[in-house]
């Protein structure tokens, strides 16, 4: 790839990270932290590739463990994300217990 | 090959790139926050799904299922049964396998090139190596952090000269990259070269105690998203690139303002070593009496007040008391008391841990209150109950400033009226410092697990008729 193409998308990735995390509430810190934790476990795409070019047996192992460790990042971030939001509800969603 | 593949894969990984980043952004409100994660979900399937005919895979479909399904299958389970207060070893956890992944995509692509199937310019190289440093550091950093948290490894190891040794085992991890970079990497250098960096995530890690780990998972977080970011470049896949770097970036910011919480920085955080159950350095011996009260007495406290605010800590993940502190809320609350919560932002062992627990118990997120937004109501608070919190309530961080943790802000519990605390045992928190609070005269200590003394005050109210 292009060097200073690749050095483009990397500032403008980094802003966008930066901006979009700037307005998110302390509330949801944890479900952020743990989102974000998912969204990395689009390695699992590049453990794919490469067990995908893998020849010799040493290479074939550790593609195998890429792609393995790459999937338990993306569904365990997935459900442990999913199971922390799925609790947040605000009290206008239960006025039964208000006054 | 199938004709258009060529444009048909990039273009998946591009729009799964938008629908990441749209549902990153989600996550800046409670109610947008479960759809952006549904985004975010399909285009993680729409991106593994199309690797399977990108261009450069060529074999290996089966082994590649096998992992996929054999990992999905384990995760979903882990993380589904896992409790509520496990949560942030679960998070280091999953963390750490990305790390590893992403060290492990390196080692093949170093290997590749050693049996000379794959050429890489010397820049690639560089940012491959980088990458792969990156990488094992938030490995094994983040398997020590989730045996840390999970209670595996209570002491923080530490001898003389170990910042020394730390930075030597550094030099030495990047001296080995740089030959590998001459030299061209061989099986055994590229051992060593692992070897050393996994090494080095676990003597970064290992010296820094529980109470700092909120930040130390946070770097971790970002780190594998650099990893991802390097790794991306290297395999070309700028939709890697993207999320990595979002998520680098995005976990820096967060880490930043976590350790800006503490009233530290990230310097000190990874190596003074504050966290870690210090012997020397706990400021000033406290002086005067710690008084107890009883459960019944603490009962009439609350029901007759008019406003209390709820201060938890990991004293409250620990005992699973956030469903007993809920149904003692709504006793209160239907008695004509107004009770709210206040959160410090480093309260539990993950920033924001408290309100997850709480939101497990069905607390609505706007009875709950930042440290800022509360602070200026505790001189009007009749009583402040403090569950499991210690460090954060802490007034030697306004008061001495001998206390490693002076100047640290905290929830100014001990101007409220009257401050119950709960807590096990007469011994310090996590971090070892005496807790001036505890002294105070207008603190009483109700001693017991966090769960039961909430029942007895529940039983207690109750009895008041």
């Amino acid at each position: 790839m292009e060097g200073w193409i690749a050095l483009y998308i990397f500032m403008l990735a980094a802003f966008t990270g930066i901006e979009v995390i700037r307005r998110v509430p302390a509330i949801l810190h944890t479900p952020l932290m743990s989102g974000s934790n998912f969204i990395h476990g689009i390695v699992v795409v590049g453990g794919m590739v490469v067990l995908g070019m893998a020849d010799t047996t040493a290479e074939i192992i550790v593609g195998f463990i890429a792609v393995f460790l790459g999937a338990g990042n993306a569904v365990g971030g997935y459900v442990v994300t999913e199971r922390m939001l799925e609790m947040f509800k605000s009290s206008g969603a239960k006025p039964e217990k208000k006054d | 090959m199938i004709p258009g593949i060529d444009f048909f894969v990039p273009a998946v990984y591009f729009a799964a790139a938008v629908m990441f980043i749209y549902g990153l952004k989600g996550m800046s409100s409670p109610v947008t926050a479960r759809s952006g994660m549904i985004w975010a979900g399909v285009a993680m399937l729409l991106a593994v799904l199309v690797t399977f005919i990108h261009p450069k895979v060529e074999g290996n479909y089966l082994l590649m299922v096998i992992a996929l399904v054999s990992a999905s299958a384990l995760a979903w389970w882990w993380a589904k049964v896992v409790a509520m207060t496990d949560m942030p070893q679960m998070i280091a956890l999953y963390n750490g396998m990305g790390g590893g992944s992403a060290a492990a995509i390196a080692a093949v692509e170093l290997l590749k090139l050693h049996s000379g199937q794959a050429q890489m310019v010397p820049t690639t190289l560089l940012v491959a190596s980088f990458g792969a440093i990156i990488g094992s550091i938030a490995f094994s950093g983040s398997l020590i952090a989730y045996a840390k948290l999970q209670g595996w490894m209570r002491k923080s190891w530490r001898f003389p000269g170990q910042q020394v040794f730390n930075l030597l085992v550094f030099a030495a991890t990047i001296g080995l990259g740089v030959w590998i970079f001459i030299d061209g990497p061989t099986p055994t250098l590229l051992l060593l070269f692992f070897s050393l960096a996994l090494l080095a995530g676990v003597l970064l890690t290992v010296p820094i105690g529980g109470a700092d780990m909120p930040v130390v998972i946070s770097l971790y977080n970002a780190l594998t998203g650099l990893a991802v970011g390097f790794k991306g470049y290297v395999l070309e896949i700028p939709a890697l690139m993207i999320a990595g770097i979002v998520v680098g970036a995005a976990g820096t910011l967060l880490t930043q303002l976590m350790a800006k919480a503490m009233n530290r920085s990230l310097t000190n955080v990874l190596f003074a070593g504050f966290g870690k159950a210090d012997e020397d350095a706990t400021g000033a011996a406290a002086s005067g009496e710690m008084r107890a009260i009883d459960a019944t007495d603490a009962a009439i406290q609350m029901a007759y007040a008019e406003k209390v605010i709820i201060v938890p800590g990991y004293g409250l993940a620990v005992a699973q008391a956030q469903h007993k502190i809920w149904e003692l809320t709504e006793l209160l609350t239907s008695r004509g008391v107004k009770v709210t919560f206040a959160i410090h932002p480093v309260a539990g062992r993950m920033p924001g841990h408290m309100n997850v627990l709480l939101a497990e118990a069905g607390v609505p997120y706007d009875l709950i209150y930042d440290l800022e937004d509360i602070n200026a109501q505790f001189p009007t608070t009749d009583v402040a109950l403090v569950i499991g919190a210690n460090d954060v309530v802490n007034p030697a961080a306004r008061k001495d400033t001998s206390s490693p943790i002076y100047g640290m802000p905290i929830l100014d519990v001990d101007r409220a009226r009257n401050c119950i605390v709960v807590k096990r045992g007469q011994g310090t928190g996590f971090s070892g410092i005496e807790n001036l609070l505890f002294f105070e005269d207008n603190t009483r200590m109700l001693y017991g697990d966090a769960q039961k003394v909430a029942q007895a005050l529940i039983s207690g109210i109750k009895s008041l008729g």
